[in-house]
């Protein structure tokens, strides 16, 4: 299995994590899904930085984002499949 | 590996307990105290200062946390032997009688009616005969299970809940059924995670012990004290760099750290020593770095395993903190800082089972006097947590 440009904890994820440097747009990237080593790809639309989160599918505002199969937060900004997804476009639902 | 069969060069202490180092140290009750203190590190070579910010006019909670946290770190097994100097008698006392109930060598002085330099003097003596006597203490072989071992992440990011939180949590499950003591903490940073949290408890009795410490934070602390959403200080600005977003995703990377079956067995007030016996607890800290690892430190965990993502730099000044980064990111530019690099588990090419053994053996290395990336550092962070103003 070659080195993965992304990581998904959970097959309910909705976004995965970059854990490669420079990743550039375009990029067919290929994601493992941690909890059974299952691999897919899919297409990042913009540069990502390490570490950063890709969305896996469209999301409309308020939808859900999930991660280790648990709601991380709530989307307050359309997000297209491949795009970033960060403080800009998800919140928190506590504090 | 036999898990079972590891042994450590420790210190046996006078109360049974195996510390890891052979610190003298040199505690100041109360702020005011701590240039006598220095005074006495600067002079008696083998000893250690520990200067603080508090111990003036704090009553009630606020002040029976200062001397458990006082108390505890002078009887942590990595310290021999503990000179405690105060502004005044009675409350010394109190703490050089808390420390004296493990057995080791303790001596208090104070400093009205004597000043500064009297007792400076006084306190050099006393520390040159105990720095002699602890340079004199040989190690002796010890079942690595005897090693209290805490854990708390900082400057987390995604890699923390991929890679090196679950290192931790990997230990924690071969080690704890094993006889090891653990502990995690950092209650509002389970927040998002805290059901999670609630059902890792090893009873309902237990599970309630925590939702009821965790909803007291959130009501007290949180709903008191808020201005915002808490957006810039949980998630901190190193998370939000790091790519972590929420609180919630913060605190379910955080929540790997207790592995995949090891239950807590009690919920601890700050800086409590755990009573229940072997296992792991849960204590109610802040989840500021220094603040969780000074009040872990003074409940007798000797060792603490620290995983990090952005490049946390923490140390402590009795118990070595060994560093846990899974970001290559971070190994490539503050590798001094890294103690034990799971990067491999980003790129597949090193499994959870193996970063586990990598750090079980990064634990023995550190008790049999490795020192760690902070230590060798020099970062021996001592922060007393706060409960509200003083008087």
């Amino acid at each position: 299995m070659g080195a993965p440009h992304l990581l998904v904890h959970d097959r309910r994820d909705n976004v995965g994590v970059v854990v490669v440097e420079g990743l550039k747009a375009g990029t067919d990237m290929l994601c493992v899904v941690t909890e059974d080593n299952s691999e897919f790809r899919t297409v990042v639309n913009q540069d990502v930085q390490i570490g950063h989160k890709v969305a896996l599918r469209d999301f409309a505002v308020g939808d859900t984002v999930i991660k280790y199969g648990e709601d991380i937060g709530k989307v307050v900004q359309p997000i297209e499949k491949g795009a970033h997804v960060h403080t800009h476009n998800l919140k928190t639902k506590r504090w | 590996m036999n898990y079972a069969d590891l042994k450590i060069w420790g210190y046996r202490r006078e109360n049974g307990r195996v510390g890891v180092r052979n610190h003298v140290a040199i505690l100041p009750l109360d702020d005011i105290s701590n240039a006598a203190c220095e005074a006495v590190a600067a002079h008696i070579q083998g000893t250690i200062a520990l200067p603080h910010s508090y111990g003036r006019l704090q009553f009630g909670a606020d002040l029976d946390l200062h001397f458990r946290t006082i108390i505890g770190t002078g009887a942590n097994p990595n310290v021999a032997a503990c000179v405690v100097i105060g502004i005044e008698e009675g409350w010394t006392q109190k703490v050089v009688d808390g420390i004296a109930a493990t057995g080791k060598p303790v001596a208090g002085f104070w400093i009205e009616g004597n000043g500064d330099i009297a007792t400076v003097a006084a306190a050099s003596r006393k520390a040159k005969e105990f720095s002699q006597w602890a340079s004199e203490r040989v190690r002796t072989e010890c079942p690595l299970s005897e090693v209290w071992v805490a854990a708390k992440c900082g400057e987390s990011d995604t890699t923390t809940g991929l890679a090196s939180c679950p290192t931790v949590g990997n230990m924690y499950d071969k080690m704890v059924e094993l006889g090891l003591y653990g502990c995690f903490g950092e209650t509002s940073e389970l927040t998002g995670a805290e059901h999670l949290a609630a059902a890792r408890a090893a009873s309902p009795e237990v599970a309630a012990k925590f939702m009821k410490t965790w909803q007291s934070y959130q009501d007290d602390v949180i709903e008191a004290h808020k201005t915002s959403d808490l957006s810039d200080s949980q998630p901190t600005k190193g998370n939000i760099a790091g790519g972590l977003t929420t609180i919630e995703e913060k605190a379910l990377g955080n929540l790997e750290k207790i592995g995949k079956k090891t239950s807590y067995i009690d919920v601890l007030e700050p800086a409590e020593a755990p009573a229940k016996g072997p296992g792991l607890y849960f204590m109610d800290t802040s989840s500021a770095a220094a603040e969780c690892c000074t009040l872990q430190a003074a409940a007798g965990y000797v060792v603490h395993c620290f995983p990090t993502g952005q490049g946390n730099v923490i140390g402590n000044p009795i118990m070595p903190v060994i560093k846990i980064t899974g970001n290559p990111r971070t190994v490539r530019l503050m590798s001094e800082h890294v103690d034990v690099d799971v990067s491999g588990i980003v790129r597949r090419d090193m499994t959870i089972d193996q970063a586990g053994d990598a750090l079980i053996d990064m634990i023995a290395r550190t008790s049999n006097g490795r020192l760690t990336a902070a230590e060798a550092l020099g970062h021996k962070e001592f922060v007393m947590t706060k409960l509200y103003r003083s008087a």
